[in-house]
């Protein structure tokens, strides 16, 4: 039987505060790795060599660069509404970290085995809009709130799509649970059940985040920033930060929900897990590298009326083959 | 705690001002839009000029027809080769020089290297203005090629003052002739890449079809040239109409469309790199050896008095001079009739009824250089 956490520490204050600190660790450097990654795939797409300077193959480069985003002034604009305005980069980190600790990693490698993990990661990953928000509102700039709005009419239209396609997952594997969820993959994984569902999660998913070619709340050449234009400093590499750790969630729920979670041949199960996150990652920057930007008019229609009755069909069609079965 | 945004005018709460510009991504420059919009949709678009004036057309009064050579090129920084030497045909033909073949030549492969060079830049921007950041690089590493070669010739990268009145600073030698083929060569097998990168790419065809539509009667209102003019199916091309230099030894088409829209514009500036690519072709095939500079000039140029009126087809129309000689060393007055400011004027009438994110694919189809329109 594998331990959690809170079966290791004893008590859960201690396992929660050790869980955090894990996660911020993980999703630090993964952050600093990511957007290292990040600029190679760009530069190699584009015929250009990439960070070199710093350390083996510009490895170090993000990190020199968030020191230079450190070092720098945190310029609170006069016209700000301070509360909102500064408590925006919390609010969106706060669901991240939630979220990462209901992943299971492997078999032995769970935080916390939560019978409704899945609700749980829905929910939180809703929360993050509350952070973009308040930036794009408390920022009192037009530019920022055009973000912010379309930021949430994004969301909103991309999380039906989303959902109805998890569950077309719950349905096959009758859980609720992550960590059931990818046991019950054992052999084979629910992306051979479930192709178009996996399509229209991950298309979802790439909306989710505000990656191209969704990147619409921040399109640069529109909204100069969107909901972030009035950040700098490091409170704009705390929107940076969420960004790729949003990447990180969401190809992780999609190893979890469609891939087989940590199953794999010869490798342990973390290393199979984190393969198949990287290798998801690795498609969103394809896309981003490749397509211009959809309109906004033009996304809100793509999930409406095409996702989402697909994500329904989709739905129906499984319901009715397992009620047959 | 500081009051919120207030939206809008008063008597009305549903709508509201934005200021896109000066200093915004993708306004090319230092072009300045209040848009009044309601939600994301724009219901007036007023364009803003003035905030890159250089007065180039009162320095052109303070100097002699030589010192005013090296100006040209910056009124259009982007296509300054076709400006400068635009500028010295003006005065050859006042002064009925006759320029060398092989300077004719010379010339002409310049200019259209310069033309592609410009396209190429428009192309990149507009694709980075539709988020599309890889295409842009693309069009970068080629359009280096071509900056390249016209470095080894004219000295600079940018802002060239190659053209003289009687023919061109230097000979090109053997070599330039050479690079110059295999950028020919290399760019033809580049743009097929293009095509399966962005024209075919459906989200692009979808920012682009049926959007910003100009109406026909916009062309004649707003004097429309250039490529703009050419998608809405007018066959006009000052290299065809009025041939000046030796255009009309070359064997090119001017293509036209008639949709009108954002996408038949991108087609149009895609179709006239092939043809610039094929008169290049020509002329390095087919240019003469000989003199590169007329061997009588003046040594003070003196055009007799009176009004001329010079055009040339610039990458973004029809780019005309209006010089008014007094008799005397210094021009009366030079007007620079430039292609972008008669083509941004429509941009009003082509903004009513967009929304936002079109007005970044629609300004980009213009192709306006913020420098020329300020002049």
């Amino acid at each position: 039987m594998p331990r959690d956490f809170v079966d290791i520490f004893g008590n859960p204050w201690l396992a929660a505060a050790a869980a955090i600190a894990v996660i911020m660790g993980f999703l630090s450097l993964n952050a600093l790795m990511l957007i290292w990654m990040e600029r190679k795939v760009s530069a190699r797409m584009q015929r250009r060599m990439g960070p070199t300077e710093r350390g083996p193959f510009g490895l170090l480069q993000t990190m020199f660069d968030m020191i230079k985003l450190l070092g720098k002034e945190l310029i609170t604009p006069t016209h700000v509404s301070r509360k909102l305005y500064l408590s925006a980069p919390v609010l969106m980190f706060v669901p991240i970290v939630a979220i990462c600790s209901l992943f299971p990693l492997s078999e032995n490698w769970v935080f916390h085995k939560y019978d409704i993990a899945l609700v749980l990661v829905l929910a939180f990953s809703s929360m993050s809009i509350l952070g973009i928000f308040a930036a794009g509102w408390g920022s009192n700039n037009k530019y920022s709130l055009l973000g912010a709005i379309r930021s949430i009419l994004q969301n909103i239209a991309y999380e039906v799509p989303l959902i109805l396609a998890v569950l077309a997952v719950v349905l096959v594997a009758r859980s609720l649970s992550l960590y059931e969820i990818a046991m019950e993959q054992s052999p084979i994984p629910y992306i051979l059940f479930q192709p178009l569902a996996a399509v229209i999660f991950f298309i979802a998913a790439t909306a989710e985040t505000n990656r191209a070619p969704f990147d619409i709340p921040e399109a640069e050449s529109e909204l100069i920033g969107g909901f972030h234009t009035e950040y700098s400093g490091m409170r704009f590499g705390m929107f940076f930060f969420a960004e790729y750790s949003n990447m990180v969630i969401v190809c992780a729920l999609a190893t979890i929900l469609f891939l087989g979670g940590w199953h794999g041949p010869v490798l342990p199960g973390v290393v199979w897990f984190l393969i198949k996150v990287y290798a998801l990652i690795f498609i969103m920057m394809w896309f981003r590298w490749t397509f211009p930007r959809l309109r906004f008019d033009q996304l809100l229609k793509f999930s409406w009326l095409l996702l989402v009755p697909l994500a329904v069909a989709n739905l129906l069609v499984t319901a009715l083959v397992l009620k047959l079965l | 705690m500081p009051e919120l945004i207030h939206v809008g005018r008063d008597e009305d709460r549903d709508t509201y001002y934005l200021n896109m510009g000066p200093q915004h991504p993708s306004t090319h420059g230092v072009l300045r839009l209040r848009l009044l919009l309601k939600g994301e949709e724009i219901l007036e678009a007023e364009p803003i000029v003035g905030y890159s004036h250089r007065a180039h057309e009162k320095m052109a009064e303070n100097r002699n027809y030589i010192q005013f050579l090296p100006n040209t090129s910056r009124i259009d920084y982007l296509s300054g080769m076709i400006y400068n030497i635009g500028y010295c045909q003006a005065v050859e033909r006042i002064l009925g020089l006759e320029v060398p073949e092989r300077a004719e030549y010379i010339r002409i492969i310049c200019c259209e290297l310069n033309r592609i060079s410009s396209h190429l830049l428009w192309y990149g921007t507009l694709l980075m203005d539709l988020g599309g950041f890889t295409p842009f690089l693309y069009c970068w590493d080629d359009r280096e090629n071509i900056l390249d070669i016209l470095d080894e010739v004219t000295g600079s990268r940018l802002t060239y003052c190659y053209g003289r009145f009687g023919g061109v600073t230097m000979d090109v030698n053997d070599e330039f002739l050479q690079n110059t083929l295999d950028f020919c060569k290399r760019f033809r097998e580049r743009l097929p890449e293009y095509e399966t990168l962005v024209t075919e790419n459906i989200i692009f065809q979808n920012r682009c079809k049926d959007v910003g539509v100009f109406d026909q009667e916009l062309a004649q209102d707003f004097a429309l040239t250039g490529p703009i003019l050419r998608a809405m199916g007018h066959k006009r091309d000052v290299r065809r109409d009025e041939p000046y230099g030796i255009y009309d030894k070359f064997d090119f088409d001017i293509p036209t469309l008639n949709g009108a829209d954002t996408f038949d514009r991108f087609l149009i500036r895609v179709e006239e790199m092939h043809q610039s690519l094929s008169i290049v072709e020509q002329a390095v095939s087919r240019i003469p050896d000989g003199p590169v500079m007329a061997p009588k000039v003046p040594r003070k140029i003196k055009p007799p008095k009176g009004e001329y009126y010079f055009a040339v087809e610039s990458a973004r129309g029809h780019f005309g001079m209006f010089i008014v000689s007094d008799g005397t060393e210094i021009p009366y007055r030079i007007h620079l009739r430039t292609p972008s400011f008669a083509n941004l004027s429509s941009l009003r009438s082509v903004l009513r009824g967009t929304m936002i994110a079109d007005t970044v694919a629609i300004l980009g189809s213009i192709d306006i250089v913020l420098p020329e329109i300020d002049r």
